[in-house]
């Protein structure tokens, strides 16, 4: 393949997207045509075309998430031909362009599916019940008042990266999305490793474990069966190896003494 | 007792019991595997291991309780997980492509099933004589030789370790993994560890009809 981007051919699309009026509306696919798409629009903008099109003509335009558009804040992601994000490794919705697709391609559009993820509309899900499982114990108390020295607790290299490596995680749900059993297993062990990792976290490391995994059933999130398609179809690429570490500190939690007091704040 | 409950409550309290129980019985069928070995030795080595086993009198059934036990609470647990996973789904997608997940995580629940029946069967087969054409306490190279002869019985048994072979693949390194043994890296050796197993089970017990077909052991 040669050329500039700018002489690049532009594209003529059919799309087969989920259209869905109102949360208990019946929903189904409907086939749009998208054409004359250039190779350098990312997916979401192939949608803003699609949708002025569709505005013009009179019709209502497909309804998606979006926010930051640069792969950070975890609001756009869609089911693209099968796989959440789409076919590019490590990448969100919005920084997947259209160059990774070909002139005369179908492509399949839905909402990610899960009990927990009800549709609002479209192509939208209320992802609320991550929230709650990060209200059930994906934080730390501790007072904010002036910042301590920055050396004052030290933390050995691999934990910190550990830490971050976890902390990257932008709650877009395509985890839940791309696993079988729609199981929140890696967003919810990402949180509970990003802390368990850090002395900051551990005072509560062993009701966080408890109340987090509790929640996360309750929400009615599926089971870990370790199919690993979780970890592929994550954007920040967080190893399955957080799970190991969310079942350890269940096991540990589950295991020592309860503290009088201490589900207060569990669901 | 409560924070017991609560534990089996939660998916990772379930998956923690699969696992420990996976484990007792995957040391039984390693067990199982080496002492059905004594089949190509001689008739004679495999009825005095089978007498062995039996003289152990209390012990043996101190063992099948333990054995009956972790197989019944795994069955509990893997059906009690399954219907959760499908209840977390109500809808599915018009289209999902599996991206890495593999054939034996894909097929363990009915592969499951398979190996259910054929433990049923099994014992019926070889224990009870129950499903049995000439069924003897004694001679159980016996027993072997004449049940194997039946083209469709050795074909189920064969099915079966298959079966087992990929429920093994997975469910080794899956097993190891929720009980959160496993050292982070990149090339994790509990999956070169769990394709060992697999196969040297699964080749283990697929010789003994195979061999029995093929008139290596009669």
């Amino acid at each position: 393949m040669s050329g500039t981007s700018s002489a690049a051919k532009s594209m003529n699309l059919t799309l087969h997207v989920w259209r869905q009026a109102a949360a208990h509306a019946p929903g189904g696919i409907v086939d749009y045509p998208a054409n004359d798409i250039s190779p350098d629009m990312s997916f979401l903008e192939m949608l803003d075309v699609v949708n002025e099109r569709l505005t013009e003509g009179g019709q209502e335009p497909i309804a998606f998430d979006h926010d930051c558009r640069e792969g950070i804040c975890g609001s756009c992601g869609v089911m693209i031909n099968g796989a959440a994000h789409g076919p590019m490794k490590a990448t969100t919705a919005c920084q997947l362009h259209m160059r990774s697709f070909s002139d005369g391609d179908e492509i399949w559009i839905e909402p990610w599916r899960a009990k927990a993820f009800p549709v609002v509309k479209d192509l939208i899900v209320n992802r609320s019940a991550f929230d709650r499982i990060i209200q059930a114990g994906g934080y730390i108390s501790a007072p904010t008042g002036t910042p301590q020295d920055a050396n004052a607790l030290p933390i050995r290299k691999p934990d910190a990266d550990l830490a971050m490596d976890n902390a990257a995680c932008i709650g877009c749900g395509a985890c839940v999305a791309a696993c079988p059993n729609a199981s929140a297993s890696l967003f919810t062990a990402a949180k509970i490793t990003h802390l368990a990792v850090l002395p900051q976290g551990q005072p509560e490391r062993s009701t966080r474990a408890r109340s987090m995994v509790e929640t996360m059933d309750l929400e009615g999130f599926g089971g870990c069966t370790l199919f690993g398609e979780c970890q592929v179809a994550c954007p920040k690429e967080i190893s399955i190896d957080a799970i190991m570490q969310m079942n350890r500190d269940y096991i540990m939690a589950s295991a020592t003494k309860v503290e009088l007091g201490e589900w207060a704040g569990s669901a | 007792m409560r924070r017991l409950l609560l534990f089996w409550g939660s998916t990772v309290g379930k998956k923690v019991v699969m696992a420990v129980t996976g484990i007792v019985l995957v040391g039984f069928v390693i067990g199982h595997m080496l002492g059905n070995l004594q089949m190509f030795r001689d008739a004679e080595a495999m009825n005095n291991y089978a007498a062995f086993l039996k003289s152990t009198g209390g012990l043996l059934w101190v063992a099948r309780a333990g054995l009956l036990t972790a197989a019944v609470l795994h069955i509990i647990a893997a059906v009690q997980l399954t219907l959760i996973n499908r209840a977390a789904r109500p809808t599915a997608y018009v289209r999902r492509d599996p991206q890495v997940a593999t054939f034996a995580s894909r097929t363990l629940r009915w592969g499951g099933v398979i190996l259910a029946v054929f433990i049923v069967y099994h014992l019926g087969h070889f224990t009870t004589g129950t499903f049995h054409p000439a069924f003897s306490h004694r001679d159980v190279y016996g027993n072997v030789i004449i049940g194997f002869r039946s083209v469709w019985v050795a074909l189920f048994y064969v099915i079966a370790m298959a079966s087992l072979g990929l429920h093994l693949f997975h469910g080794v390194w899956a097993g190891v993994r929720t009980l959160g043994l496993q050292q982070r890296s990149e090339v994790p050796i509990q999956r070169t560890v769990a394709l060992w197993v697999a196969i040297v089970v699964w080749a283990g017990f697929t010789m003994i009809p195979v061999a029995v077909l093929l008139g290596v052991l009669n």
